[in-house]
């Protein structure tokens, strides 16, 4: 009885895998089937020689390239505005925060890293409304709010990564320089930062994978159809995921649901860059503490 | 480095405890726009009427039924598959095959949503529309389907890492006794990792809850009670995201951010739990 059990969960297990495998390359199979004819400089471009449109000198119409300059924005902004924030807040949680006080951030940070994004997304259209009251006709939904709201969203996948990597340092390595003198601060500035700076910045990368795919959030904040290239914090902007979302149910002709694969392909090409870079730091990582 | 040291730890504190009053302060402002509804229908009642803006009555029971529904049976479609995965991943493969398998997964973890409704919205939708449901396609069963491929990722990971981390000499005793990996998996790891299969099964149904785009693109939408899987449906998140182009001080408007209230505490109740179950700190998921 019991080896049937057994046999039955191998073969469970093993259908599952190839249930799920089958799944996803059936998936980026069908992606790349549909899209693989649009992949070009027509696809980002339209008409418009590249060169033109990259200098600015004249507009694109049916190109991606708002979209991608739009997401381009967003994440640079979003993660210039968390890695400070974040490696600092990291930095006390890992080096300073002990006792009591240390609960209470450690569950709201968990909470933060669990909320949906859309209430994230609705906290910024809340946090234009409210401004709105102070401030009429000001602000709107706009590149900064969506800027700052992803900033929110992937605050706490910082402040963990670098908690984490902070508390990993071996505790010789921790205790070196404050045996030769060394303050708290310079501790950190010139030792564990340093040595831990490849996990930090895996970290990094993932929030930057996360700030480029989510679109929840930018939906209540800002993000819209068609609205050219970002030229303003104060104003809206286009981003690649929405636009995919947006063609999903909004084409009108071939060529649009044509540029709709594109844009997933591109924004898959993205994240899977993004993966394999943070993929190989990581590998990089474990090798280093494998030898020390 | 010439800045004091009391200075930078100002800083850092500032930074840590700015993060922490933030996560508070969404609630509070949700709270704040929400509370001409929460005070004149009061919230719990609001739980449980339906939607019926002609009478002015904003419940968000539609809502929540939607949510529950689809994460439900999203999770009762992706549990089983996630775990059989999780044991190929865990023990039953050879240790290289193990390697590639946990990779791929985390790969699908890195996926962006969108892409994920997209593919479905020109594959399974014409498929259900046309072979199983009929109607548009777009229904509860269409969404639930995707949603299950999307949190497979997040729970098989957590499977894997509570599967693995029993310890070492237990292992190596089931090992010196003639036990084959799936006896081993059985009779040992199963037992040992039972907290954080479940810590895994409720991080699975808090994505579930807590995705907007499956739910948007493939449910539907439609703000009726759902009678069943082939019903369409709205959830909590899309309800968020679509009431936008309403009118701001209307009462519809407002009913969003009982929405958001809503799925605000549930990822508390999903984050306490979690950590009882775990006795410690949890890592988001991705």
């Amino acid at each position: 009885m019991r080896s049937l059990i057994e046999r039955v969960i191998i073969a469970f297990s093993w259908g599952s895998v190839v249930l799920l495998l089958s799944a996803l390359f059936f998936m980026l199979g069908y992606l790349m089937y549909r899209g693989a004819g649009v992949i070009g400089t027509e696809l980002l471009f339209g008409k418009i020689a590249p060169i033109d449109a990259l200098l600015l000198k004249r507009q694109v119409f049916n190109g991606l390239f708002p979209a991608v300059m739009g997401t381009f924005a967003l994440v640079l902004l979003a993660v210039g505005f968390a890695v400070p924030i974040g490696l600092a807040a990291g930095i006390y949680m890992a080096e300073y925060c002990r006792g009591w006080s240390r609960q209470l951030p450690t569950v709201l940070f968990d909470i933060l890293a669990g909320l949906p994004s859309i209430v994230i997304g609705l906290a910024g259209f809340s946090l234009t409304i409210i401004l709105h009251r102070f401030f009429p006709g000001r602000l709107g939904p706009c590149l900064l709010i969506s800027a700052l709201a992803m900033c929110f969203l992937i605050l706490p996948y910082l402040i963990r990564s670098t908690q984490m990597a902070l508390e990993s340092v071996a505790p010789s390595l921790r205790l070196t320089a404050p045996a030769l003198g060394a303050t708290r601060l310079q501790n950190i500035r010139y030792v564990l930062l340093p040595a831990r700076l490849p996990d930090i910045l895996g970290g990094v990368i993932l929030a930057i994978g996360r700030a480029a795919e989510d679109t929840a959030v930018i939906m209540l904040t800002g993000v819209v159809a068609s609205a050219g290239l970002p030229r303003s914090l104060f104003e809206q902007f286009e981003a690649l995921p929405f636009y995919i979302y947006y063609i999903s149910s909004q084409y009108t002709n071939p060529r649009e649901l044509q540029m709709g694969f594109g844009a997933a392909i591109l924004l898959l090409t993205v994240c899977a860059v993004l993966f394999v870079t943070a993929f190989f730091i990581e590998q990089a990582i474990s090798w280093q503490l494998s030898r020390e | 480095m010439n800045i004091r040291p009391g200075f930078s730890v100002h800083i850092f504190r500032l930074a840590a405890f700015g993060c922490a009053f933030l996560t508070i302060a969404v609630f509070g402002m949700m709270l704040f726009l929400g509370w001409p509804l929460l005070s004149s229908g009061q919230f719990f009642v609001l739980l449980t009427r339906e939607w019926l803006p002609s009478q002015e009555i904003y419940g968000i029971y539609p809502m929540i039924a939607g949510s529950m529904t689809i994460a439900l049976l999203a999770l009762c479609l992706s549990l089983p598959i996630s775990l059989g995965t999780a044991f190929v991943a865990a023990t039953l493969a050879p240790r290289r095959l193990r390697k590639v398998v946990l990779v791929t997964v985390r790969f699908m973890a890195g996926i962006p949503t969108v892409i994920y409704g997209f593919v479905a919205v020109f594959l399974l939708v014409p498929f259900m529309r046309e072979q199983l449901a009929g109607g548009s396609g777009l229904n509860i069963l269409t969404a639930s389907m995707v949603l299950a491929l999307l949190i497979a990722p997040t729970m098989i990971v957590f499977f894997v890492n509570g599967l693995g981390n029993v310890a070492r000499s237990y292992c190596l005793a089931v090992d010196a006794l003639g036990g084959k990996p799936v006896q081993k998996l059985l009779y040992l790891q199963l037992p040992q990792a039972w907290p954080t299969v479940l810590a895994g099964i409720i991080l699975g149904f808090g994505r579930a809850m807590g995705d907007t785009l499956i739910s948007l693109m493939l449910a539907g939408n439609s703000i009726a009670i759902p009678r069943g899987v082939f019903d369409s449906g709205r959830t909590l998140t899309a309800h968020i995201a679509l009431v936008l182009a309403a009118d701001f001080a209307s009462m519809e408007f407002k009913s969003i951010f009982a929405c958001g209230l809503v799925l605000y505490i549930f990822s508390v109740i999903v984050v306490i739990l979690l950590r009882y179950l775990t006795g410690a700190l949890v890592r988001p998921p991705g």
